[in-house]
């Protein structure tokens, strides 16, 4: 078997792999953080308290409706989703006079609150969700083997991102929403209803967070705190890669998925912390981040 | 001004008498420490304008070097309460370097992935015992005389060391330094056009906070014995965030007693509702954020008209 710095090809396809699975839940995640922000100025801090939402719905779903993977991968993000316009509409529409602070501080409050919840409920060990059999096969590349899920992760995670780009680049729903992060009164005086762009906003933006816990729920184990540590390393990759840009978003998001498996391969010990090095290491030279703007 | 006074006078003196009361001695001194962490953030929070969401890594860095400058080098009490402080002064300095680049939300967002990384390397550096952490930590004799194995030796130094931070954050915010901070608090372009440096400014109230916090962090492991993952962890970042936010932000004693608050809610609430703590809190930041933005002192003030009072943090700038 061929070896790179003495470490096999195969691990390190393998790893990379993993990386880029990861990578997708980066990219899925910081989109919808970037989406929500850009519009209504709110971090959104209960962004992991979603996804985690996510994975449960699905999970939940199949254990007492019989819902199967594919229609959780619809239904749960729905179910998210309108949760997302409920908050909005109950919480986050009193703070858009105040400092954005408050939207962080209120949020996470939020993720408090279902985090806490879910881990009270369902308990601290996680369970899986079973991976779907028409998914559960090995690709066999030839110079690897490529477990079809991870593949199909990867797949349905950059067609979300995309879909999405298009959607607020391409359609006329995506240019009443460009224009009211510009200037959201005059586009009101136009006659276009701007709360409810927010709060619809807001829901599709939690949606692609639970989506990216529905596609998560077979690779890791479904726990209260799946999104916890999730939503920190986002945050560095929403500060690497800045929030001005779509498409910044999503490649900032996959390229550090890439670079955290790398580092398992080369130095395992420090996988964990490098995305928040690299962040370190990209303030101190360009503070606006990769792709910012101010 | 005098109705002030009054209730300071009657608070120091009931923690005078404190160990003769019959409270839960350690329960005291953790509430203390938890005080003193909460002055530290409010300096930062109230005073500076800058949401820290990585303040535990401050906490958490100095109870670890004490712990183990006593555990693994049998140091007397002083000199690893000064060696935690200056490791967190010197985390402060780091951090503080790198988040003061950039303003409002993001300084929340880089504090908060610094303040991870820093309980990465907690869980992974050599000398901190991984997920058990540091435990059985002797308090020992300070300066060769004050056995703080007795409770009330321990409590009388958390209350001076309470006191000492609490009357120097007062000094420090009324300060020229404390006024410049203000100002730059206030309308940060206006500060930079009056020719102020700002980020020395802002770096030095990032150290200073980090610094007392450090101080908490220290003290706090020496009452426990132990130090742990929990000190480091970014839920004790959003605990100092919600003492601060539900005493009062941008008000002295707030902080004070939103310590105090937090700390009695988790250590009796938790016999009441279990597991439920995490959520209830998540309620209270909520309730907070969306209808008590003033924190308890700053809405007291605001009734009786006896400060100035101001939201705590002003709208944007930005």
């Amino acid at each position: 078997m061929s070896e790179t710095f003495g470490i096999p090809v195969a691990v390190i396809l393998g790893q990379l792999t993993l990386g880029l699975v990861n990578g997708s839940f980066y990219a899925l995640l910081s989109l919808g953080l970037a989406v929500i922000f850009g519009l209504m100025g709110v971090v959104n801090f209960a962004h992991g308290a979603f996804y985690t939402l996510g994975a449960f719905a699905a999970l939940l779903g199949l254990q007492y409706f019989g819902v199967n993977y594919w229609a959780a991968l619809v239904l749960a993000p729905l179910a998210v989703g309108l949760v997302g316009v409920i908050v909005e509409r109950l919480f986050l529409r009193h703070l858009y006079q105040l400092d954005p602070l408050y939207g962080l501080l209120l949020t996470f409050g939020l993720a408090l609150i279902v985090e806490g919840s879910l881990h009270q409920v369902f308990g601290a060990s996680g369970q899986s969700y079973p991976v779907p059999d028409s998914l559960s096969g090995v690709l066999n590349l030839h110079f690897m083997f490529l477990p079809l899920y991870r593949a199909w992760v990867i797949v349905a995670s950059v067609v979300a991102c995309f879909g999405t780009w298009f959607i607020i680049e391409r359609t006329s729903l995506g240019a009443s929403l460009r224009a009211a992060t510009e200037n959201a009164p005059l586009l009101q005086a136009f006659g276009v209803n701007v709360p409810l762009l927010k709060a619809a906003t807001y829901g599709g933006g939690v949606a692609l967070a639970a989506l990216a816990g529905v596609l998560a729920s077979p690779v890791v184990l479904v726990n209260s705190h799946m999104g916890t540590s999730l939503v920190i390393v986002v945050f560095a990759v929403v500060v690497i890669g800045g929030m001005g840009s779509i498409l910044g978003a999503i490649v900032t998001g996959l390229a550090l998925g890439v670079i955290e498996g790398f580092t398992k391969v080369i130095y395992p010990e420090a996988s964990n912390i490098v995305v928040f090095i690299i962040m370190a290491l990209v303030l101190m030279i360009r503070p606006a981040g990769l792709f910012g703007k101010d | 001004m005098r109705r002030v006074a009054i209730v300071y006078g009657l608070l120091a003196l009931f923690a005078l008498c404190v160990p003769w009361l019959g409270i839960y001695p350690v329960f005291m001194m953790k509430l203390l420490c938890f005080a003193m962490f909460a002055c530290a953030y409010n300096l930062l929070l109230g005073f500076g304008r800058m949401l820290s969401f990585g303040h535990a890594a401050f906490f958490g860095s100095a109870a670890y070097v004490t712990s183990w400058l006593v555990t693994a080098h049998a140091c007397g009490p002083a000199t690893a309460i000064l060696g935690g402080v200056a490791a967190a002064a010197a985390l402060g300095f780091a951090i503080g370097g790198i988040a003061i680049r950039r303003h409002g939300i993001y300084f929340a967002m880089i504090t908060l992935a610094l303040g991870q990384l820093v309980y990465f390397v907690c869980l992974e550096a050599p000398f901190t015992g991984g997920e058990n952490g540091l435990q059985g930590v002797p308090r020992g004799t300070l300066f060769g005389f004050l056995p703080l194995r007795s409770d009330v030796v321990m409590y009388y130094l958390v209350l001076a060391a309470f006191l000492g931070v609490f009357l120097f954050i007062r000094r420090v915010v009324h300060s020229p330094y404390g006024q410049v901070l203000k100002a730059i608090r206030e309308n940060e372009p206006r500060a930079i056009s009056l020719g102020y440096d700002i980020n020395r400014y802002k770096l030095l109230a990032f150290v200073l906070s980090a610094t007392l916090a450090g101080l908490a962090g220290a003290l706090n492991s020496l009452v426990l014995g132990f130090a742990t993952l929990s000190d480091v962890q970014q839920s004790t970042s959003g605990e100092v965030i919600l003492m601060t936010l539900l005493g009062g932000t941008g008000t002295f004693f707030g902080p004070v007693v939103g310590a105090a608050i937090v700390v009695t809610l988790q250590e009796y609430l938790s016999d009441i509702v279990g597991g439920w703590v995490t959520a209830i809190i998540g309620v209270i930041f909520v309730a907070c954020v969306l209808s008590f933005r003033r924190g308890i002192v700053g809405e007291l003030a605001a009734r009786l008209g006896t400060a100035a009072a101001r939201p705590p943090v002003p709208a944007a700038t930005q």
